[in-house]
């Protein structure tokens, strides 16, 4: 699905990762750990392409980053959901438009209109505030809102930065179910998170792998969590 | 972003939806559309002065160019028969359609204007004019020259072109200058639709982000952009085009008289030109829009 092999990045001023190899291969659940800084949103980044390696190779779905298009970057970020840390939506349209909108803007509005959208929306329960601004919603609504728009497009991967970075831990709890059924349902889910408690009541539920990244780089971590 | 035949039937066509991911603008959707209205307005007077003014060069350069006076400055015994000896070499010069001496009476009304019209026009020795008018083809003003001084002594050939040649050059340099003026309003528009756009995409950064990132394409994001100022331009233009198109004809007519200020207007095919300046605003807008959301869009991963 993803694949990353040697890759670095730096931000200008010295490499924040560096000689980086991780695969997620289709229906993995990976947790990406590591403490504030440490480069998980820019690891999560290179995968979806919103970042390019500085040295080393990225392949999301079997073709190298560096070579797609703009319209292609596009294509492929329809098949990996992405919810992110500080969710944005787009404030003058209300929750449902906003958790239609990679539909929308790929021209598969009708698919819209069919139950999916309402059953997705009572699937993340926000069927009460479908109609409600994202202004007015609260942190965990949002969170799920996001969680929704990054699947209603049923992508192949869903990257979730710090998902549960501004919710209590019951609905973390209810976000990390979510995830978990996504996964079930075959597919490849990476959450960069530095909750392990979050980390170990989710291998009460999936075979999950943890990757740490510390001193720049990715280390599988052991049993020891 | 590329501009083919299909997006451009997609933004005659419209999508609902994207026009409603960019959020609705008010006030300087307005003034968009108030400037590219003012503009045309301007540019209908600019076009009209243009088109007049091409009408008085060519009808100056066509049509006086074929008439050309003769002035017979003889002493009076000897005026009436060098007045029959130009007429004379007139007949057998080729390319001459007609040629008449003007009677007195004739003489008096030219020469009222400025002596009044009790003139006692034999007490002065006022030279016996003979009006010449040309065919298609002309005559040659040198060789007519060279043969009325051999024979008819008196007579001296005044073909108009002294003082034809600057008039028609003026109105040649005002067809240009309007012309200039019609590019410039045009340009205008297209520089104020591209700080309009702009404008619109930076405050609308963070809604391009979004798009962007759930998969969006770029042609997708412009479009949301270029049809609204495609549109906007394309209905102030409208307005403008057609208030301009009405004051000019509202504009007095000065009769037979062929001037600068009273000829101003179009006629015939140049009214085409009132009706195409929208579609010429809205395509300028068009290219503008599609050129400033490329540029943006370009710095977003």
């Amino acid at each position: 699905m993803i694949e990353l092999e040697n890759v670095a990045y730096s931000y200008g001023g010295g490499e924040l990762l560096s000689d980086i190899s991780v695969k997620l291969a289709p229906g993995s659940f990976h947790f990406l750990t590591g403490p504030s800084g440490a480069g998980k949103t820019t690891l999560l980044k290179l995968c979806y392409g919103a970042l390019l390696p500085t040295s080393g190779r990225v392949q999301v779905f079997d073709r190298d980053v560096r070579s797609l298009e703009r319209d292609a970057v596009a294509r492929m970020r329809r098949r990996v959901g992405v919810v992110h840390q500080d969710v944005q939506f787009l404030d003058h349209l209300p929750v449902s438009d906003n958790v239609a909108l990679p539909l929308t803007v790929s021209g598969r509005q009708a698919e819209a209109a069919n139950g999916d959208l309402t059953e997705l929306m009572a699937w993340v329960g926000l069927t009460e505030r479908a109609d409600a601004m994202p202004p007015e919603l609260s942190g965990g609504e949002r969170q799920r809102a996001a969680l929704a728009r990054a699947v209603i497009m049923s992508p192949d991967v869903v990257l979730a930065d710090e998902p549960t970075g501004n919710v209590d831990w019951e609905m973390s709890q209810r976000l990390l179910t979510l995830l978990v059924e996504l996964n079930k349902m075959g597919k490849t889910v990476l959450i960069a998170t530095h909750d392990l408690s979050l980390i170990r009541a989710a291998k009460a539920q999936v075979q999950a792998r943890v990757l740490r990244i510390s001193n720049r780089r990715v280390q599988l971590a052991g049993a020891d969590l | 972003m590329k501009i083919s035949p299909k997006t451009l039937r997609g933004l005659i066509a419209g999508d609902r939806y994207a026009d409603r991911v960019v959020p609705p603008t008010g006030f300087t959707a307005q003034l968009t559309v108030f400037v590219s209205g003012a503009m045309a307005f301007l540019a209908v007077f600019a076009l009209a002065l243009s088109l007049a003014s091409g009408r008085l060069a060519d009808r100056w350069g066509d049509e006086l160019a074929r008439t050309a006076t003769i002035r017979i400055v003889a002493p009076e015994d000897q005026r009436a028969i060098q007045t029959t000896a130009a007429l004379q070499v007139l007949t057998t010069t080729p390319g001459i359609a007609a040629a008449r001496a003007l009677t007195d009476e004739e003489q008096q009304a030219l020469l009222a204007p400025w002596f009044g019209q009790d003139l006692p026009l034999n007490t002065l020795p006022v030279p016996r004019l003979i009006e010449i008018e040309a065919t298609e083809q002309g005559f040659d003003a040198t060789g007519l020259r060279l043969r009325l001084a051999a024979e008819v002594p008196g007579a001296v050939l005044d073909d108009h072109g002294r003082w034809r040649a600057p008039l028609v050059s003026a109105a040649n340099r005002l067809r240009l200058l309007g012309w200039t003026v019609a590019l410039l309003i045009i340009g205008a528009v297209a520089a104020m639709v591209t700080l309009a756009a702009n404008a619109a995409l930076a405050a609308n950064a963070q809604v391009i982000a979004v798009l962007r990132l759930v998969g969006a394409t770029d042609s997708y994001i412009a479009n949301a952009f270029v049809r609204r100022f495609t549109l906007r331009a394309l209905i102030g233009s409208a307005v403008g085009a057609v208030i301009g198109a009405i004051a000019v004809l509202l504009m007095p007519s000065g009769g037979d008289t062929p001037g600068f200020l009273t000829g101003l207007g179009f006629s015939g095919a140049g009214w085409l030109v009132p009706l195409l300046l929208p579609l010429v605003c809205g395509a300028v807008a068009l290219i503008a829009t599609a050129y400033a959301a490329s540029r943006a869009l370009r710095t977003l991963t």
